[in-house]
């Protein structure tokens, strides 16, 4: 998948999470829970929901590599080439 | 000949949950939805755990743990049960407090207690918000070295009745005490603060009952009346249960039974490394409880200015350990209208909760017991006069649960009403890097209990069972 397109799926898991927030401001570099009203518990489904759509595997201890859309897209980028939508 | 209450059940499954309480529950509808094949054993004959009630004759019926809990549950019950069980949840409004230092009434949210600490309380409002902001940024990760009593300290020092405004309330939600660390009070205290108190509409039975249908719409075998006799665990990796001395095959277990019994009873402790075993045994419980349910008569209603929610006290000072003693001096009452039930016929109950230590109840005679029971009636309901005059006249149907009732019915351990203190959750977490494909899901370490933190940690758990289902190599054993 191209950068764009998993930027593209991940505004649309967050969307389903805050659904009241409007996500077109939403700026890359800055951590999600800095600019969104998101939990520990939303942050969990953002993984459970990449990991239902993709069988993909996220441990623990990359966790800290979703918390922003520029990281998490460097993240995912190798990790879903293969995969499809 | 006995039912068989497993008849039908698979040889196999993915998933094993071993209890039903609101995390066992939890885990097993996600585990459900994401399409694996999944057992939920309850021992009891109904769904639940400690999240239950019960019926009396003449149409009486008592909710056990529905006094509140803080407003996550409308979202936690929206994404991982349904829409009309969120639906269902609704604000208390009127919570009192009447002991010999203040009485006051309140919605019990930061707005509310901005207002009184800093009118009432005399508190400069900069200080008021930056305690509130210190709690919320708080995680369960965080710093443990902070006791309650330092986070008070530090903020309103030497305010005895600002310590029992923040604090009582907590004591009676989870057992927790100054001793304990801070992040834990923080925590829950700021995830009520968030937006006051809540209740489901509809009572216990029907949220366990839709819960029951969702659960069966996922492709759960729910089964009650299965106690769980043993784990088995083979090389260091779970591979099944046995039950009515029938072996079932589990690629993984989800144990939402009390975190020691799970351990050192069903897996036991020669599964587990030596060190492991010494900070299992090092875990303590959580306090227990007693309770008086009291019904009035038909048609004789309360005036919800009662409120929904009293602490009342008449111990001139907030004492942790005075709430555990059996000279009772503090409770917690409970009012329920004919507003919780709609359908049912227009009655009114009162619940009466206090902490309480398994160890003043478990070796009392048969004799003692029934005594001690009646004791804790009566003062009940002398306590409860002051505010609903002639009590007496007015009961339908009273009768009282101790530390041994929770004990019998759940199967806690010393009947802890609210898990294992802090250090459980460590162990807790651990347990699948100590046996592959066994995890725990229930009550531990204060912010993991009632029935907020004991759902969401059913969902930590879900997510983590689900990514050693989906690929078991990579979770590697760790030590
Ligand atoms: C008196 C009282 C009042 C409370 N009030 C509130 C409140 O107002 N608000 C709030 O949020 N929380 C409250 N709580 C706390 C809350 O009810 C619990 O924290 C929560 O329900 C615990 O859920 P759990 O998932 O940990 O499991 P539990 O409810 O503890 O359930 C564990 C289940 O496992 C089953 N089990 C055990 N062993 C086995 C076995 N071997 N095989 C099969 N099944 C087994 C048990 O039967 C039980 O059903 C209260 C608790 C008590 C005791």
């Amino acid at each position: 998948m191209t950068p764009a397109e998993i930027r593209s799926l991940i505004v649309e898991i967050l969307a389903n999470i805050v659904p009241d927030v409007d996500l077109s401001q939403l700026r890359d570099d800055v951590p999600f829970r800095e600019q969104l009203p998101l939990d520990s518990m939303d942050f969990l489904d953002i993984v459970m929901e990449l990991r239902k759509r993709f069988r993909i595997q996220i441990p623990e201890d990359d966790y800290g590599m979703l918390a922003s859309m520029a990281s998490a897209i460097e993240y995912l980028s190798p990790r879903l080439v293969r995969e499809k939508a | 000949m006995p039912r068989d209450f497993l008849a039908g059940a698979r040889d196999q499954y993915d998933v094993v949950v071993i209890g039903s309480g609101l995390g066992g529950m939890t885990a097993a509808n996600i585990l459900g939805r994401l399409g694996y094949r999944v057992l939920l054993l309850e021992q009891h004959y109904k769904l639940g755990g400690l999240a239950t009630w019960f019926r009396r004759p003449g149409g009486n019926i008592f909710d056990i743990s529905l006094h509140g809990f803080p407003y996550g549950m409308v979202k936690s019950c929206r994404r991982y049960w349904n829409e009309e069980i969120a639906n269902g949840i609704v604000p208390l409004r009127t919570i009192r407090y009447d002991n010999p230092m203040f009485s006051l009434t309140t919605r019990f949210d930061r707005d509310d207690f901005t207002r009184l600490l800093t009118t009432r309380f005399g508190q400069p409002p900069e200080k008021v918000q930056e305690f509130f902001e210190f709690i919320r940024k708080m995680n369960f990760y965080d710093d443990q070295t902070m006791t309650v009593k330092e986070l008070f300290d530090r903020f309103f020092p030497g305010r005895e009745d600002i310590i029992r405004l923040l604090m009582e309330p907590i004591t009676y939600a989870n057992g927790s005490t100054l001793e304990d660390p801070a992040v834990a009070y923080g925590i829950v205290f700021s995830n009520f603060m968030a937006k006051g108190v809540y209740t489901y509409r509809g009572g216990t039975d029907d949220l366990i009952q839709r819960m029951k249908e969702e659960l069966l719409k996922n492709g759960v075998d729910v089964r009650v009346r299965c106690p769980v006799e043993r784990i088995h665990i083979v090389r260091r990796k779970v591979a099944g249960v046995t039950v009515h001395g029938r072996y079932l095959a589990a690629r993984a277990v989800v144990s939402n039974a009390n975190l020691l019994a799970t351990i050192l009873r069903f897996a036991g402790p020669e599964h587990f490394d030596k060190d492991f075993i010494e900070e299992v045994k090092a875990v303590r419980l959580n306090n227990s409880s007693t309770q008086v349910y009291i019904a009035l008569k038909q048609g004789d209603l309360l005036d919800e200015s009662i409120g929904d929610l009293l602490f009342s006290s008449t111990a001139p000072y907030f004492r942790t350990e005075a709430l555990l003693s059996r000279n009772i001096t503090s409770r917690t009452f409970s009012f329920y209208y004919p507003s919780l039930r709609p359908h049912a016929p227009p009655r009114c109950y009162v619940v009466s909760s206090t902490n309480a230590r398994y160890e003043d109840w478990a070796n009392l005679s048969e004799e003692e017991y029934r005594k001690s029971k009646q004791e804790l009636i009566n003062s009940t309901l002398d306590a409860l006069e002051k505010y609903v005059p002639d009590i007496r006249q007015r009961v339908a149907h009273v009768e009282a649960a101790t530390p041994r009732t929770f004990e019998r019915y759940t199967g806690h351990l010393a009947g802890a009403s609210f898990g294992t203190k802090f250090e459980g959750l460590r162990v807790s977490r651990a347990l699948p890097h100590q046996v592959e494909g066994l995890f725990h899901a229930g009550s531990v370490g204060i912010i993991m209990s009632g029935w907020l933190g004991a759902m969401n940690y059913g969902v930590i758990v879900a997510n983590e069972v689900d990514n050693y289902l989906a690929c078991p190599s990579l979770t590697v054993r760790k030590g």
